[in-house]
């Protein structure tokens, strides 16, 4: 957002509060349809109201998480931490979402749902960044607070983002992993998911970043190949990658998806224990080959707690703690105590390195 | 169409030797045309890369192919009695599952495979009692059982994952070990191929298949038992779904809820390309297996010359309406020759 329409976006938030107190009288006596409308006719909603850092958690709330796809490990992991989280401050949990993981339509659908159905708050997975903008600024509209967790929206369209890990800190720590592992010296490349995906291409950005301290001199980062997070072509782009590179030294593959696609096809090849795999997988997707030896180490944060960071976030903005503000803090149970950064975005933490000795105590 | 009037029908059978042999000729080379580009394709990479071939090359490049050659050979005999099986993506993630479930539980890997056969045969059975008796256009009824089977596998599987931890250590060197340069899975391929391929060109139900697909209403008033050559047609396709479901699992080491999504394209794209005419009753189970091993070689191809993968899609896409091109160009003069020499008997006859 440029400075230059700063001033406008504040009027336009002015405007917003208005309406919005405007818009819980009108609630109350059922019209919400109307209402929906007059606040459609005015532009983005920005809360505006001052946040109470020592306001009462609010009892009885509903949270929805919205993810990214149901039945996904990843996200019934984070969903069910953020259901732990979200019951023990008395509120109630409930999650919605698709099928597919590419079914950005469902999503909005779910979130117009969740709006007519008055949550008081959506923790959403985006399928794409921009897609949800419009239904979810319809939500906040109505007063449903909006968490982004692991995949963010724009950032005009949620009050808060958080973050699994900073990129910063997952693009550098998975060259460092990897450095370790080669000696800083040799060939690497990198597997990733969809040539398309945001996740990724940050965090490779900050892994060719590092790659430039004199340190790894020695490191040369030769191709980013993309499996498309499809097992047969990761496959095959591992396959490629080693035909093509015959002196490559590791693959970092900040998928998890394709990390486990490339373990199972490099146990299973000559190149196993001779080429190098690190970047982001499940310790239960990586368990066989960490224990055979194909992977000496790789990393990921914690799902669960993210989806706990995410529920607690939710419930600070619904009772009013914080607003999504930066330099706000609030306190999410044991995972302790948050600073809502620059662009409204709470970070949850360094990534957890998972190798042979910890491996056994993960189960996710 | 091309194989139209390849059924043995005593009406023309003077003629039927020589027709035949044209026949037979066109379809060969046809068959040859895919083998020739596969060679080309092969050779220019090896010669841009040495390492292609490799020992480690050559049965990547099986590997890869064995579990598209299975299904497509499957949907080609589906297809070749003009129906299409659209569910075998479903078919493929819901065995494997069952297959990893059973050896997660400490069960045995032959018997998790026949399970996964089983499972596979079952949704056959389904899919071709209703195809059959049902009447209904395949494309649609598969469709159905397409999401069925999927809606299943959701509220079976839920979030639960078979991770390579879970599968005993025999059987996952078993989707990648072989005798020298050939996998185990390849070899099983093969077998499976060449005895389907026998049984479709040598024997009467077999040849009752490509019947039906020229002209469903001619086969059924010459006595071809229609439902239960359909029937038989779907179960083959569901079986080799589950059987490569089960070697999916033994070859990758995980499947989840989500295992064989979109699959079911990619499997008729290598029917179309190998020549199995989606209008029926013409076409080789080699041909649609050359065409599985031709589409799964370029995606090893491309990465190995160090081309961008998003061009893979576009490059199956130009094959596909190649393949059909060429097929129509070929049904053509083959219409045309045969109207020539049908004239000609007549004209002899007369005379």
């Amino acid at each position: 957002m440029s400075f230059r329409t700063a001033p406008a976006r504040r009027a336009a938030a002015a405007v917003v509060a208005a309406t919005a107190l405007a818009l819980t009288v009108a609630a109350c006596g059922g019209t919400t349809k109307k209402s929906t409308d007059d606040a459609a006719n005015s532009s983005g909603p920005k809360s505006s109201a001052s946040a109470n850092p020592s306001a009462a958690t609010k009892k009885g709330l509903t949270v929805a998480y919205l993810p990214k796809q149901v039945n996904n490990p990843y996200f019934t992991i984070s969903d069910t931490g953020g259901k732990k989280a979200v019951e023990a401050l008395g509120e109630k949990y409930k999650e919605v979402g698709t099928s597919s993981g590419t079914d950005t339509a469902g999503q909005v659908s779910y979130v117009n749902t969740l709006t007519q159905q008055q949550v008081s708050a959506i923790a959403v997975s985006a399928q794409d960044p921009g897609a949800l903008c419009t239904a979810l600024n319809q939500a906040r509209k109505n007063g449903v607070k909006v968490v982004t967790y692991d995949s963010d929206t724009n950032a005009s369209c949620r009050d808060l983002f958080v973050s699994q890990a900073s990129s910063e800190d997952l693009g550098r720590t998975e060259v460092q992993l990897m450095a370790k592992q080669i000696g800083n010296k040799g060939q690497i490349a990198i597997l990733s998911a969809a040539q398309t995906a945001t996740n990724q291409n940050t965090w490779i950005g900050f892994m060719k970043d590092e790659l430039k301290k004199p340190e790894y001199k020695d490191i040369q980062l030769v191709k980013v190949a993309y499996g498309n997070d499809d097992a047969q072509t990761s496959f095959q782009q591992t396959q490629g990658l080693l035909q093509q590179y015959p002196n490559l030294k590791g693959i970092i593959s900040p998928t998890t998806v394709g990390i486990k696609a490339a373990a199972q096809y490099l146990s299973g090849s000559r190149y196993k224990g001779k080429v190098q795999l690190t970047g982001l997988g499940t310790p239960n997707d990586m368990r066989a080959y960490v224990n055979n030896g194909t992977v000496q180490a790789f990393e990921l944060w914690d799902p669960a707690k993210l989806g706990a960071l995410a529920g607690y976030a939710a419930v600070a903005l619904a009772s009013g703690q914080i607003t999504g503000a930066s330099g706000q803090t609030f306190t999410a149970g044991d995972l302790g105590s948050f600073t809502v950064g620059q662009d409204s975005v709470v970070v949850l933490g360094k990534p957890t390195v998972f190798d042979k000795s910890n491996i056994g105590q993960f189960n996710f | 169409m091309t194989m139209t009037a390849e059924q043995p029908t005593p009406a023309t059978a003077p003629e039927a030797p020589s027709t035949t042999g044209v026949l037979d000729r066109v379809l060969k080379v046809r068959e040859l045309a895919i083998a020739v580009v596969l060679v080309v394709m092969l050779t220019a990479t090896q010669l841009d890369n040495s390492a292609f071939l490799s020992q480690q090359g050559i049965k990547d490049l099986l590997l890869n192919a064995t579990i598209l050659v299975l299904v497509a050979v499957g949907q080609a005999v589906v297809v070749i009695t003009r129906n299409v099986d659209l569910s075998v993506g479903s078919v493929l993630g819901i065995s494997a599952f069952a297959a990893g479930d059973l050896l997660h539980g400490g069960g045995n890997p032959v018997l998790a495979v026949v399970v996964a056969v089983a499972v596979g045969a079952a949704f056959g059975v389904v899919n071709g009692l209703l195809v059959s008796l049902g009447q209904v256009p395949a494309l649609v009824v598969t469709l159905g059982t397409l999401y069925i089977i999927r809606g299943l596998d959701s509220i079976w599987i839920g979030s639960r994952q078979i991770t390579a931890a879970d599968l005993p250590s025999g059987f996952t060197s078993f989707g990648h070990d072989g005798i020298g340069v050939v996998p185990y899975l390849a070899l099983l391929t093969a077998v499976v191929l060449v005895a389907a391929a026998y049984y479709l060109r040598s024997y009467r139900s077999g040849r009752d298949m490509y019947a039906l697909g020229s002209s469903p209403e001619a086969a059924r008033l010459a006595g071809v038992p229609v439902r239960k050559r359909i029937l038989a047609a779907y179960v083959t396709c569901g079986a080799l779904a589950g059987l490569a479901g089960a070697l999916y699992l033994a070859r990758f080491g995980n499947v989840d809820s989500g295992t064989g999504n979109g699959y079911e394209l990619t499997v008729v794209s290598a029917v179309v390309v190998g020549g199995v005419a989606f209008t029926g009753g013409s076409g080789s189970l080699y041909g649609a297996a050359l065409g599985a091993l031709l589409l799964t070689s370029i995606n090893s191809v491309l990465p190995s010359i160090g081309v961008s993968s998003v061009w893979v899609q576009a490059i199956d896409g130009v094959l596909l309406l190649l393949a059909i091109a060429v097929d129509r160009v070929v049904a053509l003069r083959v219409a045309g020759l045969l109207r020539k020499r049908a004239a000609q008997t007549r004209s002899a006859h007369h005379g």
